[in-house]
C-alpha cells in the first residue's frame, strides 16, 4: 500500500496546480506574476502528461508520447518566455506602469 | 515510501504554487515558482520520467525562472499596488475556479480508479528512449521547434533593443 | 376573306399616328386616321358582299394564340349575320364621327393623339366584335375600356377629366370581375371558350350552372354597359370629348354588352332566371335613369343618363327573349344617340364651349342645320312612327307584354319621360329667347355633313327590318304576337311626352318652375342623381380607402412588415450593444472569460465520453 500511489492523485495535483495558476492569472496586477502564472500553468499540464504517459505504460509508444509532448511544451515555453518578457519591457518603456488593468487600449 | 515521497513533495508544490500567488513582491513569487518546480522534477521522478525531469531542472528552472528574475531586476518591479478592478473579475472569478476544480477532480477520480504509480512502474523514460523518439517518428516537431527558438530569440532581440541604448 | 383587315387597318392607324404624329400636320393625320376607318367600312361591304346570305358563320382562323395543358385559344374571327350588322354600325358610324371631329378637335390640343386613341378604339371594338371565342372578346372588351380612359381622360390636365377616366376604369373593372369568373366557369365546365363549342354543349348542361354563368355574364354586361349598379361612370365620362361620347358612350362601347349577351343567347335560353334578371335589371335602369334626367341641366348629361335608359331598354329586349328586337334598337338608338350627342358638341361648338341648358335658347335660327338634324333625332328616339326609333321600341316594348306585362307599363312611362326629356333639351335649347353671352356660328360643313347623314338614317333606319334578318338567328325564343293597342298607347305616350315639354317649355314657362319649387324635395334627390355618388362614395369608397390606409398600410405594411424588418435590425442593435460590453479592454477579464468557456467544454467533454458518473463509455 504505502507503495503505491493512485494515478488520480497525481491528476488531482496537477489539477490543483493549474487552478493556482488560474488564479494569479485572474486575481494579480503586476504582469510579471500574471506571466508567473501562466508558467505555472504549463507545468501542471506537463505533470499531467507524464501521468498520462504512465499510464500507457513504457513499452508502447504511446507512453513516450506524453514525455515527448511535455518537453516541446518546455520548448515552447522558453521561446515564449523570451518574447513574452520582451514585450513586458517594451510596454513598461511605453507606460512606465507594470499594472495589467492600465492596458486597455482595447477597450470598446 | 512513494506515497510518502509523494505527498511531500506535492504539499511543498502546493504551498509554493500559493505563495506564487500570494505573494506581494514579484522576486518572491519568482522564488516559490523555482520550489514548484524542483518539487515537479522530484514527481516526474516518480513517474519515471528521468530525462523530463532533468530537463525541467535544467531548462525551466535554470535557464526561464533567471531570465524571470533578470527581468524583474532590470524593471526594479516593485510590491503591486492595489488599483484597478474588474466585475466580471471579481464576481465569476471564484466560482469558476472552484467549479473547474470540483468538476476535474471528480471525474478524473471515478475515470481513473485502479491505476496505480509506484517507482519503477515506467520504464521507457530514458535518454536513450526519449533520443530514439525524437530523432526517429518525431523528428519533424524537432526541426520545427529549432526554428521556433531561432524566431523567439530574433523577436526577442527586435522588441528589446532600444531599451539597451 | 381577310377578316383581319378590318381591325387591323385602324391598328395601322393607331401605330402611324400614334408614332409619328407629333411631326405631322393636321392633313396628314386626317388621312391616316379617317382613311383607315373608311377604308375598314369599305373593306366590310364588300366582305359581307362577298359572303352572301351568311346562313352559317364564317370563321378564319389565324394562329394559336394559348396552348396550356387542355386549354386551346386561338385567334379566330367569324362572321355571321349578328356580327354582320354589328360591322356595319362600328365602322359606319365610327366614319362619320371621326370625319365630324376632325372639325370638333380643330382647336384642341393633342389632336393626332387624339386620332390615334379613337384608331386604337376602333381596333379593339372590331376585335370584340369579331371574337369567335370569349377570350378574344374578352381581350377587346378589355381594350375599349382602356380606350375609354385614355379618351374621357383626353384633357388630361383638368383633374374632373382624369377622375372621370380613372372612375370608368375601376367600375369596369368591377364588372370585368364577373366576366372572368364567367369564362373560368365555362371552361371548367364545357372545356372551351369557343362559341361554337360552348353553345352546342349548352343545351346538355346543368340550369343552375347556366344561371350561374349568365348571372356572371350579366354583371360583366353591367359594367361595360352602364347598367344599375355600376352605371355611375357614364355620367361623368361627359368629361371627354363629345366625338369620344357620341362614339364610345352612344353607339359603340357601351353596346358591347348587349352584343355579348345577345351572342351568348344558348346559354341565355336555357337559364330563365339569369334572363329575368336582365330584364329587371334592365326595365329598373331604364325607369330609374329616365327620371334623373328629366332635371339635368348640362345638355350632354342628359343624353348620358338617356344612353342609360335606352341601353336598358335594350337589355329588356334581350331578357324577354327578343334577341333581334334588342339588336335592332342597339342599331337605332347607335344612329340617332350619336346624332344627338354630335348635334349637342355642335352647339357647345358654336357656343364656344356652353353646356349647360339654362344658357342656350333661340338657336333654331342661328344654328339651323344642326336644330333640324337633332330635331330627326329626337322624333326618333321619342318613338313618333314612322322614324326608326318606334319600330324598335314598339319590338321591345311587345315582347315585354308578352314577357310580363307590368314591364310593359313601366317601359310605357319610361317612354313617355323619354320623350319629355329630350324634347324638353330641344326646345330649352333652340326655342325661346337666346339666354347666353356668345356669338353662335354654325358649324363647318366637315360637321354638318356627318349630322346629315345620321338624320336621315334615324328617320328611315326603322325600315332596315333587322328582326327579319335575324329570323332564325336566335332559335328557341318565344313568339311575340302583334298587339295594335298596345302599339297605340305607347305612341301616345311618346305623344303626351312632347306635348307637355312644349307647355313647360315654351307655352307657359313658368310651369317648370312652380313644379320645381312645389316638389322641392323630389326635385333635388333627382337633380342630385339620387345622390347615387355620394351613396357610393360613403359606403364602399371611403371604408376601403380607410381601411386600405390604417388596416393595410400603417397596421400591415408599417407596423408588421417594416416593424420586422426594422425590428430585426435594432434587435441586432440591442445585442450587439449589449454584446460590446464585454470588450472592456481588461486583460482579466477576458480570461475569465476564456476559463468560463473552458469550464463548459470540460463538462461536455466529460459528460460525451463517460457515463454521467464516471465509468467510461
Amino acid at each position: 500500500m504505502l507503495a503505491e500511489v493512485p494515478m488520480s492523485y497525481f491528476l488531482t495535483l496537477s489539477a490543483i496546480l493549474f487552478a493556482l495558476g488560474v488564479a494569479g492569472f485572474l486575481f494579480r496586477r503586476s504582469v510579471i506574476t500574471v506571466f508567473m502564472s501562466i508558467e505555472l500553468m504549463l507545468n501542471a499540464v506537463n505533470l499531467s502528461f507524464v501521468t498520462f504517459s504512465y499510464h500507457h505504460g513504457g513499452a508502447t509508444h504511446q507512453g513516450i508520447e506524453g514525455h515527448l509532448f511535455a518537453f516541446f511544451v518546455m520548448v515552447v515555453a522558453a521561446a515564449e518566455a523570451a518574447v513574452g518578457l520582451a514585450i513586458i519591457l517594451t510596454i513598461f518603456k511605453n507606460r512606465q506602469t507594470l499594472n495589467i488593468d492600465d492596458i486597455e487600449s482595447m477597450k470598446n | 515510501m512513494d506515497v510518502i515521497l509523494f505527498f511531500v513533495f506535492a504539499i511543498i508544490a502546493v504551498v509554493c504554487a500559493i505563495n506564487v500567488v500570494v505573494q506581494t513582491h514579484p522576486i518572491s513569487s519568482a522564488i516559490s515558482l523555482v520550489g514548484v518546480m524542483g518539487s515537479l522534477a522530484v514527481l516526474y521522478l516518480l513517474l519515471g520520467a528521468e530525462f523530463l525531469a532533468a530537463a525541467q531542472v535544467i531548462v525551466y528552472a535554470g535557464a526561464i525562472m533567471v531570465l524571470f528574475v533578470f527581468v524583474i531586476m532590470l524593471l526594479n518591479a516593485g510590491t503591486e499596488k492595489k488599483e484597478g478592478k474588474s466585475l466580471v473579475v471579481q464576481l465569476l472569478g471564484v466560482p469558476l475556479l472552484v467549479a473547474f476544480l470540483g468538476i476535474v477532480a471528480f471525474f478524473v477520480q471515478r475515470v481513473f480508479p485502479t491505476t496505480m504509480v509506484h517507482f519503477g512502474g515506467f520504464t521507457g523514460g530514458g535518454v536513450h528512449e526519449i533520443g530514439m523518439a525524437l530523432f526517429g517518428p518525431y523528428l519533424l516537431p524537432f526541426e520545427v521547434t529549432s526554428i521556433l527558438i531561432l524566431i523567439a530569440i530574433l523577436g526577442a532581440i527586435v522588441l528589446a533593443r532600444k531599451e539597451m541604448d | 376573306m381577310a377578316l383581319w383587315l378590318i381591325p387591323i387597318l385602324p391598328f395601322a392607324g393607331f401605330v402611324i399616328n400614334g408614332l409619328f404624329g407629333r411631326r405631322f400636320s393636321k392633313a396628314v393625320v386626317n388621312t391616316f386616321a379617317i382613311g383607315s376607318v373608311v377604308l375598314a367600312f369599305a373593306w366590310v361591304l364588300k366582305t359581307l358582299l362577298g359572303l352572301g346570305s351568311l346562313e352559317t358563320a364564317v370563321t378564319e382562323h389565324y394562329f394559336t394564340w394559348i396552348q396550356s395543358g387542355s386549354l386551346n385559344i386561338g385567334c379566330d374571327f367569324a362572321v355571321d349575320r349578328l356580327t354582320a350588322i354589328m360591322l356595319l354600325v362600328v365602322t359606319g358610324i365610327g366614319s362619320l364621327i371621326h370625319i365630324y371631329a376632325i372639325g370638333y378637335m380643330a382647336h384642341e390640343g393633342g389632336y393626332y393623339r387624339f386620332f390615334a386613341y379613337m384608331n386604337l378604339f376602333m381596333f379593339f371594338m372590331l376585335v370584340l366584335v369579331l371574337a369567335s371565342n370569349y377570350l378574344l372578346l374578352f381581350v377587346g372588351w378589355e381594350g375599349v375600356g382602356l380606350c375609354s380612359y385614355l379618351l374621357i381622360g383626353f384633357y388630361f390636365d383638368k383633374k374632373f377629366a382624369t377622375d372621370a377616366g380613372n372612375k370608368a376604369f375601376i367600375v369596369n373593372r368591377i364588372g370585368d370581375f364577373g366576366f372572368s369568373l364567367a369564362m373560368f366557369l365555362i371552361f371548367v365546365n364545357f372545356g372551351s371558350l369557343d362559341f361554337g363549342k360552348v353553345f352546342r354543349q349548352a343545351p346538355a348542361a346543368d340550369t343552375g350552372l347556366l344561371t350561374t354563368i349568365g348571372l356572371l355574364l350579366l354583371v360583366g354586361a353591367c359594367g361595360k354597359s352602364a347598367q344599375l349598379p355600376l352605371y355611375v361612370w357614364l355620367p361623368d365620362a361627359m368629361a371627354g370629348p363629345t366625338p369620344v361620347s357620341a362614339l364610345i358612350h352612344a353607339a359603340t362601347m357601351v353596346t358591347a354588352g348587349v352584343y355579348m349577351t345577345a351572342r351568348s343567347w344558348p346559354i341565355f335560353m336555357h337559364a330563365p332566371t339569369a334572363m329575368d334578371a336582365i330584364a329587371i335589371m334592365g326595365i329598373a335602369t331604364a325607369v330609374f335613369s329616365a327620371t334623373i334626367g328629366l332635371v339635368q341641366n348640362d345638355i350632354k348629361k342628359v343624353f348620358a343618363y338617356s344612353t342609360v335608359s335606352q341601353l336598358g331598354y335594350m337589355f329588356v329586349g334581350v331578357g324577354c327573349g327578343a334577341f333581334s328586337a334588342g339588336i335592332w334598337h342597339l342599331m337605332t338608338h347607335a344612329f340617332f344617340k350619336a346624332l344627338l350627342f354630335l348635334g349637342a358638341g355642335s352647339v357647345i361648338h358654336a357656343l364656344s364651349g356652353e353646356q349647360d341648358l339654362r344658357n342656350m335658347g333661340g338657336l333654331r335660327t342661328k344654328i339651323p342645320i344642326t336644330c333640324w338634324t337633332m330635331m330627326c333625332a329626337a322624333v326618333a328616339i321619342a318613338g313618333v312612327p314612322p322614324f326608326s326609333g318606334f319600330f324598335s321600341k314598339d319590338a321591345i316594348l311587345l315582347a315585354a307584354y308578352n314577357h310580363a306585362p307590368w314591364m310593359y307599363w313601366l317601359g310605357v312611362v319610361t317612354a313617355g319621360m323619354t320623350a319629355f326629356y329630350v324634347f324638353r333639351a330641344m326646345f330649352l335649347a333652340f326655342w325661346g329667347e337666346y339666354r347666353g353671352h356668345a356669338h353662335p356660328h354654325e358649324s363647318p360643313p366637315v360637321m354638318w355633313i356627318p349630322l346629315a347623314v345620321l338624320g336621315a338614317l334615324s328617320l328611315v333606319g326603322g325600315f332596315i327590318n333587322i328582326p327579319k334578318f335575324l329570323d332564325g338567328f336566335f332559335q328557341g325564343v318565344p313568339e311575340v304576337p302583334e298587339n295594335s293597342s298596345l302599339m297605340i298607347v305607347s305612341i301616345a305616350a311618346g305623344l303626351i311626352g312632347i306635348f307637355l315639354a312644349w307647355l313647360m317649355y315654351i307655352a307657359k314657362p313658368a310651369i317648370a318652375d312652380s313644379l320645381a319649387s312645389s316638389l322641392k324635395l323630389l326635385y333635388t334627390t333627382l337633380l342630385n342623381k339620387y345622390f347615387v355618388d355620394e351613396i357610393y362614395d360613403a359606403a364602399v369608397v371611403k371604408p376601403i380607402v380607410g381601411g386600405s390606409r390604417w388596416v393595410l398600410w400603417k397596421g400591415a405594411d408599417v407596423g408588421l412588415i417594416d416593424g420586422s424588418v426594422n425590428g430585426a435590425g435594432s434587435m441586432a442593435q440591442g445585442a450587439g450593444g449589449i454584446l460590446r460590453k464585454l470588450q472592456s479592454g481588461n486583460i482579466r477579464s477576458y480570461a475569465t472569460w476564456v476559463l468560463f468557456g473552458s469550464v463548459l467544454a470540460i463538462v461536455v467533454l466529460f459528460l460525451a465520453t463517460t457515463n454521467y458518473w464516471g465509468g467510461l463509455q
